[in-house]
Order: C-alpha cells, then structure tokens, then sequence
C-alpha cells in the first residue's frame, strides 16, 4: 500500500473519532495516524506492531507504541478499555482473521477495520485476463504478497454477521472519493466501523 | 578496550555523599548513618531538569560510564549506553550512576566500618530492599538539588528500581526505563537464587559472614555462585556456539580436571568475580531480588500497585533472555495499560539471552535513543547534535574471557 493510498482510510477514520478518545491501532506501521489523531483530536491510546522498524519509527513519532504479535491475540488489553480499535489494511494479511475481530470487539467500544476490497471492477478484470490482481491497494505478486485473506465487501458484511459485530457504518472509497454506486465493483479501499451487536 | 576520548564521557571520578538521617529499612531495621559513593555524567542544566539516574543490577556500581584516568581499562559497566552521542546523550542530559546500599564498591555496605563496633558490618549488615534503595536514591537526588528526575533507567534488578521509582516518587520521575525485568521474581529465579546463597554460606571460609575478620575470603562458594548466574545470564544457543563441545586437548582425559572450552569459561568469569566481589553484598543483592513484589501488597494486582506512577514507561525485553523472559516485561505491560499508563514496549531480537541489556545491540540502542529523545524534546533539551554513537564491542566480555565486570542481573 502507498502512502498516499493510506491517507484516505485515515483521513475517513480520523472523522469518526471524537476529541480525547482512547484508541488502540492495531497493526500502526510507523505510528502516523495515531500521531496525527494525538495532535488533532488529543486522543491518547497505544499502537501495536510486531514489526521491529516500526515500532522504532512509532517511537520517534512520539507513539507509544507495544510490540505484539497480533496473531496471537490481544491478551495485553481488557475488556472495553478502548473507545476505538482500528485495524487499517492489516486484516487481509492476517492468519487468524476471526480472533482479531472478536478480539477487537472485546476490547473495544467500536472497532474500524479498513481492507483492498477484491471486489473492485479492476481486480475483477485481471481475473478475467487470467491474472492474479495487482493495484494501488494490491500492490504485489502473487508470489510476495503477505495478503493471505483477501475479500470483497460483501464477505466482509457475511464475517461481521458471523461474529456478532453490528455495521455501523460502512464507506468504499477510490482514490480518496466516496464510492456510493456499486461500491462493491466500483471503490478499491473498504472501511467499516461496527460495534459488538 | 581502548577508549576514545570521543566516544567516551572521558576520565571521571567517584563521589561520595554522607547521610546522617536515619535510613528506616523495610526489614525494620535502622541505618543510623551511610554514605553513597556516586559518578555523574554531562551537565546539570539551570532549571535541574535533566538528570537521569541509572540504577545497576545485582554486580554492578556507580561506575557506569567513562574511565579513571589511572585506569583507563576500566571503563563504566554501560558505557555504551550512556555517553556522548549516545542512546542516553550525556551532550542533553545530566547521568548519575550510584552504587546501592549494601553493595561492595564503596557505599555503606557488609564491607563497611560499623561505627557501633569498629568491625565490619558483616553479616550484621541489614537486609536491603529495592524499596530501600530507592528511598536512599532520593536522598542523594536532594542532595543534588535534583526534585524531579527526567529518567531512571536500568536493567534487570535496575529496571525493577525504576519502576519502584515510579510507585515510590510518582511526582519525581518523568520516564522509568524498566529493561530486562520483571514484576517480580519467579519460582525459578528464587531457586537459582537460593543455590548461589547456599554456595556463599556453606563456604567453610564464609564464617557466618564475619569472613573478614578471619582474614578469610569465600572465593569458592563466591566463585560457584557466580558460575551459575552466568549461565543463566547467557542463552544456550549463545553458549553453544561460542564453546560448543570443544575441548582444551584432543580426546577426552578421562578425569575431573577442567576439559570442555565451557568449564574453563566459568571457572574463569567466577574466579575474576570472586577476587572483586564481596560475599555478603551477593546475598543481599539475591535476597533484595527475591523480596521485590510490588503487587504483594495490593494482592497481587500489578495495575493497582502502580497506580500512583505518573511517569511514562519505556519497557523492553530481549528474545533469548530465559532469566527475566519477554513474558514478565508483558505482565508488566499488561498493567500499565489497565491503568491507562503511558507505555512503550520493545520486545528486542536479540540472541545473548539476559546480558543482551549490556552489549551492542543497533535497533536496541536505537530504540532507547529514540525514547530518551522524546523525553529530550519533552523537556526543551535540543536535538542530537549527531548521529547515534553505539560504544563498546559486541560481546567484549566473550572475547579471550576479558572484558567488562558488573554485567549480569
């Protein structure tokens, strides 16, 4: 994913989240968002990454920042301890796909989980021309990608129903704009925010 | 080592503070008077805001960074750490290191003169707590006109200090580097410790601890009781590929002289470790570890023990360390987020097992750069003047079994 790409969930996530709230960024990279919703909105909250040069970047940024395995679940965290869990373009990448999310629900009031959405006309297409999709919001291989959980919007909808977590709120934006007509097949980068039902 | 003016805070000399008020123990005990022989680094800026104190562990001593100018070799126990352009820049801040109560390197400790009896203290040296050190730590921060610390930082047995910094003197400490610890021993832990003590005290030249006036030093159990907390300082992959089964001749000897590359190793590190360090000091460090609990008092409940902290915490752990594993450092995170703490947490990848705290390690001594650089900024200190300098040689203390003292927990 590029940077620029990654804007626009966090532009979307940052309107959603009130001044003060606590917030816990799961999977933080180098800890920008979370350092952007401290100076804007005086949220204060933890970032979790496993990977060791992000968690240095996220201290430099001034994120406090823990180093854990999200795989292995989110046992660091109590019940309801947070206002907002985000989980931005991580999920795809994950083995343990469900246990984040009921994770997510236990620990947080409302979690936000932005993802590629497979279901873009363009992903489609290569598919269709016999090739595995490679996009801004996809930017790899077949052979080196660390996205192993790939789905469309509509999965997504069907997952949150599964383990029990109510839509509050769900946007499909393409190159930073609000996909409202057939986001499925028209909009690369998903965002949802829910909570538990 | 060859130390280079550059990379160094250069020659430095201890100090010594004397205290009359009477120290009241948590053994319940009294220390009628004491002195803490300390060093410091960098400058005290105007408003002493500043100082960061380094706590040591169960070895080490106030002689953490820098030389003497009569002994250039001796350089401090983590002065790659602590330095000029390094992870904790003495360029920004003010570094006091300080030898605990108890200890053998020059403070008020079993070696010392008891004025009550003009012997040394001995075995009649009261047990000391990490509580009690850091009580004491504060007084000498009076005495250096220090009211609030910008940082304690330590490993191991320092990092517990730094935390109980936290609980003790909430309103005096900005951060807690609390590296390579834990909340509290394990039953484990509590057993090495118990093997080393026994080794110490079944001693025949221990005397019940009065050795000195013997004339008598207990360099055998000192010796056995060092060889096994080194093992467990290092990790067994580091052990392994450094000495492997390597021997001293071809072929076995078939007798119990010293044999494998391991043997003599140990032999070698407990028989340099018994000639400097005193008997009676190791078993008030041991014991001072075993007793550190700071959830005992709030049953068990490390989040409500630390309640009062207000600093922000910097917790780190490294891979290999199977004394003190990235597990405790997690307890301890666990907490400090149940309480709604600041806390940063960097679990280091690193294959020396515990003693990784002391050695060069790039993304570790990034990492506490990085954070000591926000406590910096934090604090109107400026930035780096250069790029981070990491001191010191990897694993000096392996190197033809020379190398630093005071490492281990």
């Amino acid at each position: 994913m590029s940077p620029s790409q990654q804007r626009y969930d966090f532009e979307l996530i940052s309107s959603w989240i009130p001044e003060g709230a606590r917030v816990l960024d799961l999977g933080c990279g180098d800890g920008t968002l979370l350092a952007g919703l401290a100076a804007t909105q005086r949220v204060v909250g933890y970032g979790v990454e496993i990977d060791p040069a992000g968690v240095l970047a996220s201290v430099a940024n001034g994120v406090d920042v823990i180093q854990l395995d999200l795989e292995t679940g989110l046992s660091t965290f109590g019940d309801g301890e947070f206002d907002f869990v985000i989980l931005s373009q991580t999920l795809q990448a994950m083995k343990n796909t469900e246990k984040v999310l009921h994770e997510m629900l236990r620990v947080g009031r409302q979690g936000i989980v932005t993802f590629p959405n497979f279901g873009y006309w363009k992903h489609r297409l290569d598919i269709a021309m016999g090739h595995m999709p490679v996009s801004k919001t996809l930017p790899y291989q077949w052979y080196d990608t660390p996205n192993i959980h790939l789905c469309t919007v509509k999965d997504f909808e069907d997952l949150c129903v599964k383990v029990g977590a109510e839509i509050l709120d769900e946007r499909v934006i393409t190159g930073g704009h609000q996909v409202n007509f057939m986001p499925n097949l028209l909009g690369d980068l998903a965002v949802f925010r829910f909570k538990r039902k | 080592m060859a130390v280079s003016e550059q990379r160094s805070v250069g020659a430095v000399t201890p100090q010594k503070a004397g205290f009359l008020e009477p120290l009241i123990l948590k053994a319940g005990k009294t220390l009628a008077a004491y002195e803490l022989v300390y060093e410091t680094y960098g400058t005290l800026n105007a408003d002493r805001s500043n100082a960061i104190l380094v706590c040591h562990a169960l070895s080490g001593g106030h002689h953490v960074a820098g030389y003497y100018a009569d002994d250039p070799k001796k350089t401090g126990w983590w002065d790659n750490m602590i330095g000029p352009g390094k992870a904790i820049d003495t360029d920004r801040f003010f570094v006091i290191g300080v030898n605990n109560l108890g200890g053998c390197h020059g403070s008020t400790g079993p070696t010392s003169i008891d004025r009550a009896t003009g012997q040394p203290y001995g075995a009649g040296f009261p047990l000391v707590t990490v509580e009690d050190w850091v009580a004491s730590q504060a007084r000498l921060m009076d005495r250096l006109g220090i009211q609030k610390l910008a940082g304690v930082i330590g490993g191991s047995l320092g990092g517990m200090q730094a935390m109980q910094w936290t609980i003790q003197f909430p309103e005096r400490i900005g951060h807690a580097f609390v590296i390579a610890a834990a909340p509290k021993l394990s039953t484990q832990n509590i057993a090495f410790n118990d093997v080393a003590r026994q080794a110490i005290v079944q001693d025949p030249d221990f005397h019940g601890g009065n050795f000195y006036a013997h004339g008598k030093v207990p360099a055998r159990g000192l010796k056995l009781a060092r060889m096994l907390g080194h093992i467990t300082y290092l990790s067994e992959d580091l052990l392994g590929e450094k000495f492997g089964r390597e021997t001293k001749g071809e072929g076995y000897a078939f007798n119990y002289d010293v044999e494998f590359e391991i043997e003599s190793y140990l032999r070698y590190q407990g028989d340099k470790f018994a000639q400097v360090f005193d008997a009676n000091t190791y078993l008030i460090m041991t014991k001072a570890l075993d007793y550190f609990d700071p959830a005992k008092e709030s049953g068990g409940d490390l989040a409500k023990a630390l309640a009062p902290a207000k600093a922000g915490f910097f917790v780190a752990s490294f891979s290999s360390d199977w004394r003190f594993p990235a597990a405790r450092s997690r307890e301890i995170v666990r907490a400090l987020v149940a309480g709604k703490k600041r806390v940063t947490y960097a679990e280091i990848d690193a294959p020396h097992g515990h003693d990784a705290f002391l050695l060069d390690n790039v993304h570790y001594h990034k990492i506490v750069a990085a954070y000591a650089d926000n406590v910096a900024s934090e604090l109107g200190l400026g930035l780096r003047a250069g790029p981070l300098v990491i001191g010191g040689t990897e694993l000096e203390e392996m190197k033809g079994y020379g190398g630093k003292e005071g490492g281990g927990e």
